[in-house]
């Protein structure tokens, strides 16, 4: 009886879906270094998730940068004193590489191409498209998670130091050119707080993130049923269950990594 | 040759397979027929490893085919070549792409001559000049002969064929059934094909075994089969909605 309610259970149901997740990450990484390799679709998934991408990118970490920079400035402005903003640079710098990059980064991918990977993988689902992999000698998970995995672990880092770029110009533009701060302490501070481990940690997280949402988008893809409407749901449910685990995973990377390298 | 015992197999609380015993001889053709949604195709997709049954064997010559782990299986489908329902063409590559991405995986045949099968294949199903069309660009018909090419182009010994005359027109089921009887003379190939067809079962088969509820209730020569005293498998090749078959 017990046992019956906990299988109709939310958290019967939950865990049943992390295990199927998890199975489908072990099989990719043990196809990792098998062959036959397929390297033409793990080109064409660099293309897709990286070049592709780098227009919605641009967008959100140029007004991410912006924002960010515009509420530094307003809140040394307001609680510590005018001539204070300048300060404001190793915070913004910090805050963008390390925290909002590559969530903002990994939520547009999540969003863009992990939804696009289970429309893609569910469609051949339902059309035996992926059974027809089988009959063909093609081991479907080496032929369609694993060069998307890895072109998604590749590059998100790439996508996220692009975006730091941006985001980080666009903070400088906003505090220096349109505020006029003191661009001389505002560089000197940011230079001598920030480390090159900030931009790692930021990287880190992004190869992460990558790697859950090729994972989601493909699980979701290869357990869609019902025609059209499954499709459908299959591409709701990845953006949705990657963009939270995106959140939960980027606190818990946080509290795991070291701050700083320096002793 | 292709043994399949006592093969059980239940989705959730459906249980589709209630123990199938079948034998398929080397050479022949057998027509699995029974109603749509009886477990035909579940059937055919245990034969090459698509599924796992939950009890029972499956034996093709001397190997045990539900025993083969992934990879093992992976070389083992080079005995098989299967036509889908829907064809199942890769939508994402041209019907060249397709014939030859089996060829690709089972030889290591150079570029030209896999470039020589594709068309000989082709032109084997009546194909000529497609090989840069995509998918999207052909009739139901033409789809089901490319996949049928991509089938059947690193020559296997057995045929999966599952629904071949679906949503085709009486005169291209035909034609799909003439193809079949060819590859069985030419190529010797053992086929196992599901339908519900009458008209093509008959035209194929060397023998017939029905399916219903979940066991194989006859088998037999299309002749037997005709002459079956069976109400349930008379109702069926007869296509009769009174009878011991439940309608819906």
């Amino acid at each position: 009886m017990v046992g019956a309610l906990f299988r109709r259970s939310l958290t019967y149901r939950a865990l049943v879906q992390l295990g199927d997740v998890g199975i489908l990450l072990w099989k990719t990484l043990r196809n990792l270094l098998k062959k036959p390799r397929e390297h033409e679709t793990f080109r064409q998934q660099l293309e897709e998730i990286g070049v592709r991408s780098m227009p919605v990118v641009s967008l959100t970490a140029a007004f991410g940068g912006l924002v960010f920079g515009f509420q530094t400035y307003i809140g040394f402005h307001r609680y510590i004193g005018a001539g204070s903003e300048a300060y404001g640079g190793p915070i913004i710098t910090l805050g963008l590489a390390k925290e909002l990059i590559p969530i903002l980064v990994g939520l547009m991918i999540s969003g863009r191409v992990g939804s696009s990977m289970a429309a893609e993988i569910g469609t051949m689902k339902i059309t035996e498209q992926i059974d027809a992999l089988h009959s063909l000698g093609a081991n479907p998970v080496r032929y369609l998670v694993v060069p998307r995995m890895l072109a998604a672990f590749f590059m998100m880092p790439c996508l996220t130091l692009y975006g730091d770029i941006i985001g980080i110009s666009a903070g400088y533009f906003y505090n220096i050119v349109l505020m006029g701060v003191n661009r001389v302490v505002y560089i000197s501070y940011t230079t001598q707080y920030l480390e090159l481990w900030d931009v790692i940690t930021g990287l880190i997280k992004a190869a992460v993130f990558g790697v859950v949402i090729a994972i989601v988008g493909c699980w979701q893809g290869m357990e869609t049923e019902g025609g059209a409407e499954g499709v459908g749901r299959a591409t709701t449910r990845t953006v949705v269950i990657s963009s939270i685990a995106i959140l939960i995973l980027n606190f818990f990377i946080s509290k795991a990594l070291p701050a700083t390298l320096k002793q | 040759m292709i043994r399949i015992i006592n093969l059980q197999k239940a989705f959730g609380d459906n249980q589709v397979l209630r123990g199938v015993d079948l034998t398929v001889n080397t050479g022949e053709t057998m027509v699995v027929i029974g109603q749509s949604g009886s477990g035909k195709s579940v059937l055919i997709k245990h034969i090459i490893g698509l599924l796992k049954p939950d009890l029972g064997e499956i034996w093709i010559d001397d190997t045990e085919v539900t025993k083969l782990d992934e990879d093992e299986l992976q070389g083992f489908t080079k005995k098989f070549g299967f036509l889908f329902q829907g064809a199942a063409l890769f939508d994402s590559m041209t019907v060249a792409e397709n014939v030859a991405f089996g060829l690709e995986r089972h030889t290591d045949y150079p570029r030209e001559e896999i470039a020589g099968i594709v068309r000989e294949s082709l032109a084997r199903v009546g194909l000529h000049g497609v090989e840069h069309m995509m998918p999207f660009e052909l009739s139901g018909g033409m789809k089901k002969r490319v996949g049928l090419a991509r089938a059947i182009a690193y020559q296997p010994e057995i045929m999966l064929y599952d629904e071949p005359s679906t949503g085709l027109d009486p005169i291209r089921a035909d034609a799909i059934n003439d193809l079949i009887n060819m590859l069985k003379r030419d190529m010797g190939v053992t086929s196992v094909v599901i339908t519900h067809d009458m008209a093509s079962s008959f035209k194929i088969a060397d023998r017939i075994a029905m399916l219903y509820e979940g066991v194989i209730l006859e088998v037999g020569t299309p002749d037997e089969i005709r002459n079956s005293r069976s109400p349930i498998v008379q109702q069926f090749i007869h296509g009769e909605s009174q009878g011991p078959i439940k309608t819906w």
